[in-house]
């Protein structure tokens, strides 16, 4: 068997409003809080990066585990805002959390879909019996270009899963992948700010990806909708996982749980996983659970998990989702978040 | 080991002295001791600075110093330990001639501040604590004393009042002091509505940067009493160190150097703390006048806020402390403070104070230290 | 380039790695040459819990040269439940309602960068320890 052994995850304490992003740049707020079911996104602090996100994420994943941090064989980063451009934040979380210097460690890109790039690594190398334990991790502090619509939802957070093979909490029953080239996002080197395809985002790229990666594992499985408690799909917004989900034939009470996009926002490469962190937060023993990633360029990472008795006995080691999303919130202004955020511009 | 006597003191206005640069007032420092003196005479040069490489870029200046006197033969070395680099210097002279190496050793104290900014100048000023376990995280000199003067309040329940007592006193003192930066009284609304730096510290409870020196020659005794002022008598001197970062300490609120450099001080001298008619103290912040008033041994400890506010150190008090203004109001020019307060405490003791002159001195203390007090210097001065 | 020491002070700032001496059991952070209370050279390392108490705190209103876009901001002296006091940022919380006393965290954060093309350094701060 092979599966979860601990999840972890973490939410800056910063918010802003759809509103106060809309009062700014002249825009209709209710559009984006009725059109793209969105109300508010986290900010990181000025002291937060992708980098602080995956260490205090996975520090939360291993107080679940209660495993010895150096029994981690291989430790991912997914990200599209690493700190660095050449030098890995692996290596930081991994000497955070005390797993050097016995360990494989790499940071992956694709998008949103990094980090489950990173649990499909972990997970396979795990169940080929290359290493005992594995980490991955989907981290985002991401930027949307002053103004543009991804202002209102680039957001930040990180959610961590530790991968065995004994005590688990979620078992891996299967995994599928979609994926085509189809560039309907991207930022080019040296380049701050992310471009996008506007509508091309939806139909072509998301739509297709995610149906078909959902398609393509419950063929491959032969199950359908029903048979499964919750899902999870990548929310780039509040309403694209909706729409898709109807679509596929889920219901509310199966996606609602890993639902956060509307008050959390799309953090990118942590999005999908920290839905899973927060269905696995409310999980019984015995629920069947999917998870679908989308990343731009594009593609669908698709898992099956089935939780296991031991999730009731570890769920409360660390602080849940809800609690980081819900509670101590912080709001703050357009000044301060455009300081935050590093968009004022300064003399050197 | 020889006696040793101050025999010439050699101040210059401090304040932002934009046209000059460290070697000139250095030397002008220097000039004015030898004039006061009536000697040209110098063995041994010591040079207290505490950073001439981050404040001027410029290191060396145990060459510098006496090659823009004209003396560039001069054995000179440069003595280091942050604040109190001055007061070390001073140390370090007298360990000259109480050896038999030279038998006239001029302590100069020099540091121009302002060729930096005031970022650099906080950063610089910041090297003093634990570079790697307290600068590195973002703390200050002022939030390091600040850290200091919650606990005070805390534990002792010293009052926003009290603080501004120490700023109101030492600054009606600086306003009779000619030479000092701020030579200006100030009011208790006046702390009060100045800015916070570090809470509960405000602008006005702090130091200023300043460029400044400071000079003083000392020979023996025997040889004192050739020239033409009335020498001073240094009859004892102590020194100790602490932790550097505050952290390691078991209880923030005792200044262990500052207790410990004073006790053998006191002992050298063969006195208590009861001899003492004065002290020059190191007043960096507010609070650091009422926590040393503490470490003297003059008070008990927690007693130095309600002593300063009862008046026991003002220029008519029992214990009077910092007459010339000390470094709230003269000036803080990190590596001058320590030689300058031994020149206040010469210029009082020969009776030349002018209008902030004490009455019925016989002996004085100087208490100079480095950082939160990781390193402190204590002198005991008395005429013959 | 501050980049030598600021790595080899990592494992302290990343994972509060202590020096706890064999003899007396007295801990240290960071690390002595030899043990402050009892001279013993002999130390095992440890890693602290990462919980404490505020032993003594204050604002930082004027920074040095690098922690200008962070004013202003918490600072204090954590007593950690093993005993070795650390001085960190206090941050994710509003510094005026910081008390001595407050329950507090670890958390791995940036500390600075040194300029926008230098290294980017981390260690550890605190938070107020609230469950999140």
């Amino acid at each position: 068997m092979t599966g979860i052994v601990g999840y972890g995850t973490k939410i800056p304490r910063y918010r802003i409003k759809v509103e106060e992003i809309a009062k700014v740049w002249g825009a209709d707020a209710p559009t984006y809080k009725r059109g793209l079911n969105l109300n508010e996104k986290s900010v990181p602090a000025p002291d937060e990066d992708c980098a602080t996100l995956s260490v205090n994420a996975a520090l939360n994943a291993l107080k679940r585990a209660e495993i010895d941090p150096a029994d981690i064989g291989a430790v991912y980063v997914g990200s599209e805002s690493h700190p660095y451009a050449v030098k890995p934040t692996g290596t930081i979380v991994s000497e955070a959390i005390g797993a050097c210097p016995y360990v494989h460690t790499a940071d992956l890109e694709f998008a949103c879909k990094a980090g489950t790039e990173g649990m499909f690594i972990a997970l396979n190398l795990v169940k080929s019996g290359a290493v005992p334990y594995a980490l991955a991790i989907g981290a985002d502090t991401s930027q949307g270009a002053p103004g543009d619509a991804l202002e209102y939802s680039a957001a930040a957070g990180a959610a961590a899963f530790i991968m065995g093979k004994d005590n688990l909490i979620a078992e891996l029953k299967d995994t599928h992948c979609f994926m085509t080239d189809t560039p309907d996002f991207w930022r080019r080197e040296y380049k701050h700010y992310p471009e996008h395809g506007g509508r091309f985002t939806g139909a072509p790229a998301y739509f297709k990806h995610v149906t078909g990666a959902v398609d393509a594992i419950l063929g491959k499985t032969n199950m359908k909708p029903d048979d499964f408690k919750y899902v999870i799909f990548h929310q780039p917004n509040g309403k694209f996982p909706v729409l898709v989900a109807k679509k596929l034939g889920f219901t509310e009470q199966q996606y609602l749980p890993g639902l956060l996009s509307p008050t959390l926002g799309n953090t990118y490469s942590g999005s999908s996983p920290m839905g899973f962190a927060a269905t696995l937060d409310i999980a019984k023993p015995g629920d069947l659970i999917l998870l679908i990633s989308y990343g731009s360029g594009a593609g669908s990472d698709a898992f099956i998990f089935e939780t296991t008795e031991k999730i009731d006995e570890v769920r409360n080691r660390a602080p849940k989702l809800r609690t980081q999303l819900d509670e101590h919130k912080i709001y703050i202004e357009y000044g301060t978040y455009a300081k935050f955020r590093k968009k004022i511009l300064l003399p050197n | 080991m020889r006696k040793l006597a101050i025999i010439g003191i050699g101040l210059i206005k401090w304040g932002e002295l934009w046209e000059k640069s460290i070697r000139q007032i250095a030397a002008e420092a220097i000039s004015k001791c030898l004039e006061d003196a009536g000697t040209d005479r110098i063995d041994a040069m010591t040079i207290g600075n505490m950073s001439g490489g981050l404040f001027n870029g410029q290191e060396h200046l145990s060459s510098l110093i006496p090659d823009h006197l004209g003396r560039k033969n001069i054995p000179a070395m440069r003595i280091e330990s942050a604040c109190a680099s001055g007061g070390m210097a001073v140390r370090t002279a007298c360990l000259e001639v109480a050896s038999g190496f030279s038998d006239y050793a001029i302590a100069v104290g020099v540091e121009k501040m302002t060729d930096i900014s005031g970022n650099e100048a906080t950063y610089a000023l910041a090297t003093a604590a634990d570079q790697d376990y307290e600068a590195f995280h973002g703390v200050t000199f002022p939030g390091l004393y600040a850290m200091m003067a919650k606990a005070h309040m805390d534990r002792y329940g010293t009052t926003r009042d009290q603080l501004s007592s120490v700023v109101i006193k030492n600054h009606y003192n600086g306003s009779l002091n000619p030479n000092a930066q701020f030579p200006f009284k100030i009011t208790s609304d006046q702390v009060l509505k100045s800015p916070m730096v570090s809470d509960p510290l405000r602008l006005l409870d702090c130091s200023p940067i300043t460029d400044g020196a400071a000079a003083v020659l000392i020979t023996t005794l025997e040889e004192a009493k050739k020239l033409k002022k009335q020498p001073v008598f240094i009859s004892g001197i102590g020194h100790a160190s602490d932790s550097i970062a505050l952290s390691s300490r078991k209880d923030i609120l005792k200044l262990e150097a500052v207790e410990l450099s004073t006790d053998k001080a006191l002992k050298m001298a063969g006195k208590s703390i009861r001899d003492i008619d004065f002290a020059e103290v190191h007043d960096c912040f507010s609070i650091a006048e009422i926590m040393i008033l503490e470490a003297l041994g003059v008070v008990a400890p927690g007693e130095g806020g309600k002593a300063s506010s009862d008046g026991l150190t003002g220029l008519n008090g029992n214990f009077p402390v910092n007459p010339s203004g000390g470094l709230k109001s003269k000036g803080h020019p990190v590596g001058a403070t320590g030689v300058a307060q031994i020149c206040e405490a010469v210029t009082q003791l020969r009776g030349e104070a002018g209008e902030r002159q004490l009455k019925n001195i016989r002996t004085g203390l100087t208490q100079n230290m480095g950082g939160s007090a990781g390193s402190s210097v204590v002198h005991i001065l008395e005429v013959i | 380039m501050q980049v030598p020491r600021y790595w080899r002070e990592i494992p302290k700032r990343y994972r509060l790695e202590a020096a706890q001496c064999k003899k007396c059991l007295n801990i240290s952070f960071p690390e002595k040459f030899s043990c402050p209370e009892c001279g013993s050279r002999d130390f095992k390392t440890i890693k602290l819990s990462g919980k404490g108490k505020i032993s003594t705190h204050t604002i930082i209103r004027i920074a040095p040269e690098g922690f200008n876009d962070q004013v202003p901001y918490g600072m204090g002296i954590i007593e950690m439940d093993e005993g070795p006091r650390i001085m960190a940022q206090i941050t994710d919380c509003d510094p005026e309602k910081l008390k001595t006393g407050d329950r507090m965290i670890y958390q791995f954060r940036r500390i600075r960068e040194d300029g926008s093309t230098g290294v980017i350094m981390y260690a550890y701060k605190f938070v107020p320890d609230v469950g999140i």
